[in-house]
């Protein structure tokens, strides 16, 4: 049995402890943003928030998050998310848009911890995120029209 | 091409009593068990005017699109053609899946419904202005009975239907329904394209909002009720068969409900993924090799230059080649060029939902690029009647050729395990990664063999050009695929001969995002680089000299050069390579700059691409697609490769070792879209095949080194 907080709301698992937050997330809570990619942490579609940092829920086993709190792409708020899916609607990212749930959870994350990052701020954080579209050009454009909103 | 669907007994079938064309979803909307995955918009009380238009009462107009949205943009480019001549305000417009019918939403260009080949636009662009025009003309011809007008007296203007005589106004809703009940005209006349409004202007995509707010539904994320998930053990050598498996420990698994063997493998049926998962990795089993390919990859390209001495299947012959490659005076050049098989690896690996009802009919859920093959499979696997099964079309995460199959063997894999699982309960088959990376349907392998030569005045005297590789159509006779953009190559020389070779393999091979122009745009054009180069002439002024015949080769080349400014001096440690291509009837000229990175591997600074795909009907889709297409023919040429090891098996197997372009590693891109008013052609793989080339031909100038096996890092040290 695991308790931890989901998009804010109190949560228990008590299925198999070594169940990957990813199908949790889609199987038993039925929140189906967050994709399945690779299932061994290349891909970084199945990246969600946990306790505030990113987390490729594909390899993190529910049974060590007793007490965290986990957010997804259905629930992310805040100034940075706002910006971030602003800015990625307005130069239209997705192409078939299967791993921009990741991308964007990156990519906010990215800019609550660095508002103004550089290229190379934007290549380190966002390097594990694949897009076979290769939307690339757009998400570091997309980024940095997010960080110039942030500015205000 | 008009729109047939529109004849009235068509449009009787279509349309009923004048609502909604899609009776049998609003249905199954209604019935208890699917929660996630009814295509939006598909029910609801709309007018259909046509087998593409409805209306619904609020004014809202929702294009059926004939075509899969898989990132490729069908869904904005379709609903502009039709908004364009229905004068619409692009606010009102909607998209949404159309249902299965082979015959309705046949692709025009292909006789069955499918998408694929970079069609959709080029093949839709006259069916769905008429189809727009003639909704247009019904929605008039009601308002003009209603007011007492005539409709000539009536003008149409972004959503507003106006009388100036009587001053009465209204919206399209307003006369959806009596609309739907007119008498479509026999002939519609459609605009001049100076006066178009929507079409030509950057447009923003009608899924993106959805895309970026995690709502957007895909295959994988469809649910109902009491669903099973199930998976395939493959072997990972093709054509093997199940010997034997014990699935004792495979069963004792918490949440696996059972496991059965399938024509494909052995399948396990549980209660959510991850019991299904660890279901699949408890299974013993033990395979029969008898029949399956264990060759390995080198003993393949070695079989294949083997197969050069045989007989072979000509495609071009013109002048005089022996002759020509064998006068005094000339320079001779030889180059081998091996292509590895390639996957697809869409982000979204292949998946289905399929569920039965208490009629019988089944519902299969996914993002299926040919939903009539779909159709047929499920309804000759699973034993029941072609009407009874109903393809509910997903978007689709990515596709690049992989969900485009001729007789849905993947689907097949689906309705097998759905059958013997017994029909009863709803069943969801996923592949895993791992699945997709070693299920094959690979872009094949490829040896080219080429010999050509300049003359004593830098001319090019002749080209010899010999291809090997499997037949994609599975065509016994010459299958133009393998040599499409060879035998046809732009470039006026007199002295040309291409043959082919197509050996049989036991492994399945498939289209891959631009088909048969993944391997020849790059022979073609790193050789033609080699040979200018030898005849000393600058690549870019040495190929226009050879494409004077071919004007819109021409433009684009000129295009990319200019906005490149090349010629002009490089920053040190930087080269650039040129290439240019058509395919799919878009012409697409790119640029590269290359230096030495990191480890010696080639970094990929700029690409610059210049694009004629006649009327540009949603120029950011068009840049998209040259961004994206540039990203993903890169990611393959320097990266990727699947091969069979030693015995067969592929080595690869996830995106560990078949690594995709990531974003450090994306160049900056800049397109340039030439003006045209030429009837439009694709996009989504015309931005693939010249990024190879470009990219070896500034490789060979920085490192002396012409690029003859792919990917490009074989054999460099990272």
């Amino acid at each position: 049995m695991v308790n931890f907080t989901l998009n804010g709301r109190e949560t228990t698992f008590d299925g198999d402890p070594d169940t990957p937050l990813l199908w949790v997330i889609r199987d038993a809570e039925r929140l189906t943003g967050t994709k399945y990619g690779c299932g061994i942490a290349q891909c970084g579609a199945c990246t969600v928030h946990v306790d505030g940092m990113t987390a490729r829920s594909c390899i993190t086993p529910i049974s060590a998050l007793e007490g965290s709190s986990v957010t997804t792409i259905e629930a992310i708020d805040g100034p940075e998310a706002k910006a971030v899916q602003a800015a990625w609607s307005a130069i239209d990212v997705p192409q078939c848009g299967y791993c921009q749930s990741g991308q964007i959870m990156s990519a906010v994350s990215l800019l609550q911890f660095n508002p103004a990052p550089s290229d190379d701020d934007i290549d380190g954080a966002m390097v594990g995120n694949i897009c076979r579209c290769a939307t690339y050009k757009r998400i570091r454009q997309a980024i940095h029209d997010a960080a110039k909103t942030l500015e205000g | 091409m008009g729109i047939e669907t529109i004849r009235p007994s068509r449009r009787a079938f279509l349309a009923g009593t004048g609502l909604v064309i899609g009776m049998t979803l609003v249905g199954r909307q209604a019935g208890a068990d699917l929660l996630q995955g009814v295509p939006q918009d598909a029910g609801g009380q709309q007018a259909a005017l046509n087998a593409f238009v409805r209306v619904a009462p609020d004014g809202t107009v929702t294009v059926l699109s004939k075509h899969l949205e898989m990132g490729q943009g069908p869904y904005t480019g379709l609903t502009t053609i039709v908004a364009e001549e229905l004068d619409a305000d692009w606010s009102q417009m909607r998209a949404a899946a159309a249902p299965a019918d082979d015959d309705v939403y046949k692709n025009l260009a292909f006789g069955l419904q499918g998408t694929g080949g970079s069609t959709s636009i080029a093949n839709s662009y006259e069916q769905l202005r008429k189809a727009g025009a003639t909704a247009k003309a019904m929605l008039v011809a009601a308002a003009a009975k209603d007011w007492g007008v005539a409709a000539g007296e009536i003008s149409v203007e972004k959503g507003r239907i106006r009388h100036q005589g009587s001053g009465k106004e209204a919206g399209f809703g307003d006369f959806a329904e009596k609309a739907a009940q007119m008498e479509p005209p026999a002939e519609v006349q459609l605009k001049d394209p100076k006066d178009f409004v929507l079409i030509g202007q950057d447009r923003h995509k009608l899924d993106t909002d959805e895309k970026t707010n995690g709502k957007a539904i895909f295959t994988l994320d469809v649910l109902a009720d009491d669903m099973l998930i199930a998976m395939v053990a493959h072997s990972a050598h093709f054509g093997a068969t199940v010997k034997s498996f014990d699935d004792s420990q495979a069963r004792s698994i918490p949440g696996v409900v059972d496991v059965k063997q399938v024509p494909q493998g052995v399948a396990v049926y549980a209660e959510n993924t991850f019991a299904a998962l660890k279901g699949r990795a408890a299974l013993r089993i033990e395979w029969d090799l008898s029949k399956a390919e264990t060759r390995s990859s080198e003993q393949i390209y070695d079989d294949y230059r083997a197969a050069m001495k045989g007989d072979s299947f000509e495609a071009t012959n013109r002048g005089d080649v022996d002759q020509a490659l064998t006068t005094e005076g000339i320079t001779s050049m030889d180059t081998e060029i091996v292509f590895p098989f390639l996957a697809h690896a869409p982000m979204e690996p292949l998946d289905a939902v399929l569920m039965q009802r208490d009629d019988g009919s089944i519902d299969c859920y996914n993002g299926s690029q040919f939903p009539g093959q779909d159709k047929a499979a499920i309804a000759d696997v699973c034993g029941v009647d072609a009407s009874k099964v109903r393809i509910n079309v997903q978007l689709a995460g990515g596709s690049f050729g992989r969900r485009a199959q001729f007789g849905s063997p993947y689907m097949r894999e689906a309705a097998a395990v759905f059958k013997a699982s017994g029909m009863k309960r709803p069943v969801k088959h996923m592949w895993t990664r791992e699945d997709d990376i070693r299920g094959g349907f690979y872009r094949p392998i490829y040896v080219h063999s080429i010999r050509g030569a300049v003359d004593k005045d830098g001319n090019i005297a002749g080209w010899d050009h010999t291809i090997v590789g499997q037949s994609i159509m599975n065509k016994d006779e010459l299958d133009d695929t393998t040599v499409e953009g060879t035998a046809d190559m732009p470039y006026a020389i007199s002295n040309l001969r291409v043959v082919a070779h197509q050996p049989k393999l036991g492994v399945p091979v498939l289209w891959w995002r631009s088909v048969g122009h993944t391997h020849t745009a790059f022979a073609v054009e790193t050789f033609i680089d080699r040979l200018l180069e030898q005849g000393g002439k600058d690549p870019v002024e040495g190929r226009l000299a050879l494409l004077q015949d071919s004007p819109r080769h021409v433009g684009v080349l000129q295009k990319v050069a200019e906005i490149a400014d090349w010629g002009a001096p490089l920053a040190d440690g930087r080269q650039r390579g040129v290439a240019v291509h058509k395919s799919f009837d878009t012409y697409v000229a790119e640029i590269a700059e290359v230096s030495l990175g990191e480890g010696g591997l080639p970094r990929v600074h700029k690409v610059w691409c210049a694009v004629d795909c006649g009327v540009a009907v949603n120029p950011n889709i068009i840049h998209a697609q040259m961004e994206g297409g540039i990203g993903y023919g890169l990611g393959a040429i320097l990266f990727d490769s699947i091969d069979l090891g030693d015995g067969g098996a592929v080595r690869q197997s996830n995106f560990n070792d078949y690594r995709s372009l990531r974003i450090n590693e994306m160049p900056e891109v800049e397109v340039a879209i030439i003006q045209s008013s030429e009837a439009p052609t694709g996009v989504g793989e015309p931005g693939v095949p010249p990024i190879g080339p470009a990219v070896a031909n500034a490789w060979r100038r920085l490192t002396g080194r012409p690029v003859q096996q792919l990917p490009l890092t074989s054999g460099l040290v990272a």
